[in-house]
């Protein structure tokens, strides 16, 4: 959104084309609408509204419920709306498609009722629905967040089981110093820790050993380990988080190359300071480039590039006029390696057990790619082939990361390419594809 | 087996919206997905895998697919991007779907 | 690596160079097998399991018988692969089709089968049907649809369960495959034999090598002194959401997969070695399906994708035994699944020279040099 509104407000023609209903991202999940109402998901959130103001400019078009499903060179992007596809040409195209969930496995996670937190987030912000009795499972700074926008709901969770260790968190404990660049971040997030604190939600530390069950009632019935022993809670909902991971499904469709974040543990797209790609004419901005939240104002600092590439600004004009953007984005930064290394996604999520269903489309368990592994297999698309996981409609989205997760295991440092993506990015029907209009000449 | 949903709906000021699930009228607020509409309704499984697992909704935005359901004939539709009209026709999903045209009775 | 040296090595590991690898695993010989690495070029993964008959070798009787046999021999191959492996590779000879909606094409292709009946004798098995006949017969075929052909042999696997059982059948007769081991030269033993330079810096000594590595043989042919030169030829192919019923028919392109999607491809075009998926191909494709069968329309395409065929200059198979190097084989053709059963049997008896050895001598790659010299 702020990309669209500087690159329109320094002259350009931005057409926006957004999948949901409304403009806001997962962030900023129907700020808009939610202007006057739902005030338990706070200021910060709220805030957000302002982004979505700032495309009512004579400049942009936005396109809500516009399927993004194809790039070629050009840049020449392929949408899908409403049923009918087209093509647009543009001479840039910036791709800020977000985060995703990281997938969390453990045996019992396919069944009703066990939902990503950030799931129930986005039912609290678009639907003012709350989870009845949920208890919130795993690491990261969005399981506090969401625990205190249910209390101040009232709705607070069962309890919060937590996968951090102390080890962990004293590890981290280095790049404090550094994560003071984010002050207001981290002392939001003290915060949130008190409120939950107050709210005298039980808290439960270094657990593992996830497990879910349906109980009779239909209830969840999830064990796991802490405190040396064996625990078990019932709930409504089991909402678990393993923090967020650039969803780089387009950027690797279009060839933009890719390497990993070790230290985030996820593939990004390679991009310069600016958020331009080895692609001509396709940029990155967002979280889909790196987990940096939403002060990262990298679209900001797109859009500026973008608008200097264009013509409209000299370069020295660009770097003066992304002076606050450079700042923000610093700081959004400087603040990661502290949360990085203080939840890190424990090693039994990452390769989960042999029982525990990988691929949910075509239900592959963690045990047959174990098996395909040592018959041989040596890389995502051998797996593919031999067992059919990522062949369903999410295209691997659920468990690419816990494929490189088995394939690595036992050897971290081994390098693994990022898995393929190819067109279309989302399911198209075939009449829908037939129809489309106006492709370029057939190859010679 | 009936579940109650795993959700309580904050009451709100706005219009009601009115479809059909699995040939039997339910009601949701305007505006919400189909999805949204289907976790207030029922803690029940909203879909069958091939292998008759149970799942329902899980990731709300989109990237999961296992929010499928069948939208006035359509199958396979993503109930998490769909927006709920009123009058709409709302089934389950239990295996795979079939082809259409000239086969519904 | 080994105890002793292999009698026969194997470079590549596909349906081709495992279906030699059986062969002369049946026949007594100590065998193993060699394959790349999981991102090359692999045309065994991409293809669509077709066990087709019609229309081949119109103009090349050899292939034309050759290919009969092939699609005579299935059945037993594929219980043979079951008993060795365990694994069914879904057999379905129940017959195919060819679909057209230019009268001009239809024509043509009635003409090339005439042509392959010629070569076939009383083995000649098809059917022209006009689009009224057809949409008789068959609930579903589009109205835009002229004609097509039908013959009953035809028929598919599941290519990758086939790729699989394969291997497992290999291994279960004794042979050892080496997945990720790419040569990457190979040089003449002074006493006979060969030494392959492996590209992680080991050499394996071996008595006889025949070369099936499709696209990557490219060098090593020429080591051996092979003229042949394959090049790549581009296939696009989409695959839709599983469907719970069954398409009343397969044709060469459009195939149900056993687990209920449906592939839909045929197309062919020279990319060099880019499998890119091409917008305007995407598109002619999701016209042809729903052309031949409108039901199609409201399908989802959940994924598309290129693969490589294996082309040699005239697009028939080469057997090449080398006359420089005794010892020295070359096994390349595009038609890897349909040729499995004899490539299992009747071309271990061409390697080993044993009786009944097969006449494949209109594959030997001198036709190229003969048609270089005219």
């Amino acid at each position: 959104m702020s990309a669209a509104a500087v690159a329109a407000r320094g002259g350009l023609q931005v057409l926006m084309l957004d999948e949901q209903p409304q403009p806001g991202g997962q962030i900023y999940r129907s700020v808009a609408e939610n202007r006057r109402k739902r005030g338990y998901l706070g200021q910060a959130y709220a805030s957000g509204a302002d982004l979505v103001d700032a495309l009512d400019h004579p400049g942009v078009t936005l396109q809500s419920g516009a399927t993004v499903w194809r790039l070629d060179k050009g840049p020449q992007v392929t949408w899908s709306r409403g049923g009918k596809s087209q093509t647009t040409s543009a001479a840039h195209v910036l791709l800020a498609t977000g985060a995703q969930e990281r997938p969390v496995p453990f045996p019992g996670w396919t069944l009703p009722g066990v939902m990503p937190a950030g799931a129930a987030q986005i039912l609290m912000k678009t639907a003012g629905m709350l989870p009845k009795d949920a208890v919130l499972a795993g690491s990261g700074p969005l399981l506090y967040l969401i625990a205190a926008q249910m209390i101040d709901a009232g709705s607070p969770p069962q309890a919060l089981v937590e996968t951090q260790t102390s080890t962990q968190m004293l590890g981290a404990s280095q790049h404090l110093p550094r994560a003071l660049f984010g002050l207001p971040t981290l002392l939001k997030g003290l915060s949130l820790i008190a409120k939950i604190r107050k709210a005298d939600v039980p808290r439960y530390t270094a657990a593992s050993g996830f497990h879910a069950t349906t109980a009779e009632s239909g209830k969840v019935d999830f064990s796991f380990r802490a405190g040396g022993r064996d625990q078990g809670l019932t709930c409504g909902l089991l909402l678990t988080h393993q923090g967020v991971i650039p969803g780089t499904h387009i950027t690797r469709a279009a060839g933009i190359a890719h390497h990993w974040n070790a230290a985030q543990g996820a593939f990004q797209p390679q991009y310069d300071l600016w958020g331009a790609t080895d692609q001509p004419g396709l940029h990155v901005a967002g979280d889909g480039a790196g987990i940096g939240g939403a002060e990262a104002a990298a679209g900001e600092l797109a859009a500026l590039n973008i608008l200097c590439r264009s013509g409209r600004l000299s370069s020295d004009t660009r770097n003066q006029r992304a002076a606050r953007a450079r700042a923000a984005l610093f700081r959004a930064r400087a603040i990661r390696p502290f949360l990085d290394a203080a939840y890190p996604p424990p090693a039994e999520i990452l390769a989960p057990t042999d029982n525990t269903i990988v691929c949910r489309c075509e239900e592959v368990s963690a045990g047959a790619i174990r098996q395909a592994i040592r018959e041989g297999a040596q890389g995502h698309r051998q797996i593919k082939t031999s067992l059919r996981c990522g062949m369903g409609p999410c295209q691997g989205r659920m468990c690419d990361a816990t494929l490189r997760g088995l394939l690595s295991e036992g050897n971290a440092n081994q390098p693994i390419s990022p898995p393929r993506a190819r067109s279309p990015i989302k399911p198209i029907a075939l009449g829908e594809l037939a129809a489309l209009s106006h492709p370029q000449e057939e190859p010679a | 087996m009936n579940v109650a949903s795993r959700f309580r709906t904050l009451p709100e000021t706005g219009d009601c919206v009115q479809f059909t699930l699995d040939g039997v009228p339910a009601t949701a607020p305007a505006g919400v997905t189909v999805a949204a509409a289907l976790l207030a309704h029922s803690g029940a499984w909203t879909r069958q895998t091939a292998q008759g697992a149970p799942r329902t909704a899980y990731c709300m935005m989109g990237v999961c697919f296992d929010c499928l359901v069948e939208v006035d004939g359509t199958p396979n539709t993503q109930a998490c991007m769909t927006l709920l009209r009123e009058g709409m026709t709302v089934r389950r999903q239990t295996g795979l779907r079939e082809l259409n045209g000239g086969q519904r009775d | 690596m080994y105890q002793r040296t292999p009698e026969i090595t194997i470079i590549g590991g596909g349906l081709v160079g495992l279906s030699v690898a059986l062969g002369l695993l049946k026949a007594g010989q100590r065998v193993c097998v060699l394959d790349g690495a999981d991102n090359d070029a692999r045309a065994s993964q991409g293809n669509f399991g077709l066990i087709w008959g019609q229309g081949k070798g119109w103009d090349f009787a050899p292939y034309a018988n050759w290919t009969m046999d092939a699609l005579a021999a299935w059945p037993a191959f594929a219980k043979q692969l079951q008993d060795l492996s365990g694994i069914d590779v879904a057999l379905d000879q129940s017959g195919g089709y060819e679909f057209f909606t230019d009268p001009t094409e239809f024509d043509a292709f009635e003409a090339e089968l005439a042509q392959q009946a010629t070569h076939l004798g009383n083995r000649a098995r098809y059917e022209m049907l006009n689009g009224e006949e057809l949409r008789s017969q068959m609930k579903g075929i589009g109205p835009d649809v002229v004609g097509a052909s039908f013959s009953p042999c035809d028929g598919h696997v599941n290519p990758l369960r086939f790729l699989r059982a394969l291997r497992c059948s290999v291994q279960a007769m004794g042979g050892h495959v080496t997945l990720g081991a790419t040569v990457s030269a190979i040089r003449l033993q002074p006493n006979g034999g060969f030494a392959l330079a492996l590209a992680n810096g080991e050499t394996l000594q071996t008595e006889q090598v025949v070369l099936c590595a499709g696209l990557g043989a490219a060098t090593l042919a020429r080591d051996l002194g092979f003229i042949t030169q394959v090049r790549p030829q581009l296939g696009e192919l989409l695959i839709t959401e599983k469907l719970g019923d069954r398409l009343p028919f397969l044709s060469s392109t459009i195939r149900q997969v056993d687990e209920g999607g449906v592939q839909i491809g045929g197309t062919k075009a020279n990319a060099g070695l880019d499998d890119r998926e091409t917008l305007p191909i995407m598109s002619k494709l999701a016209r042809h399906a729903v052309t031949v069968f409108p039901a199609l329309a409201d399908v989802r395409v959940v994924r598309a994708w290129g693969a490589l065929r294996v082309m040699s200059p005239d697009g028939y198979p080469v057997y090449a035994k080398s006359s420089l190097h005794p010892g020295a084989f070359l096994v390349t053709c595009h038609s890897g699944v349909t040729l499995a059963p004899l490539h299992a049997s009747a071309l271990a008896d061409w390697i080993m020279n044993t009786s009944p050895t097969p006449d494949l001598e209109a594959f030997d790659e001198c036709r190229f040099a003969l048609s270089h010299a005219a």
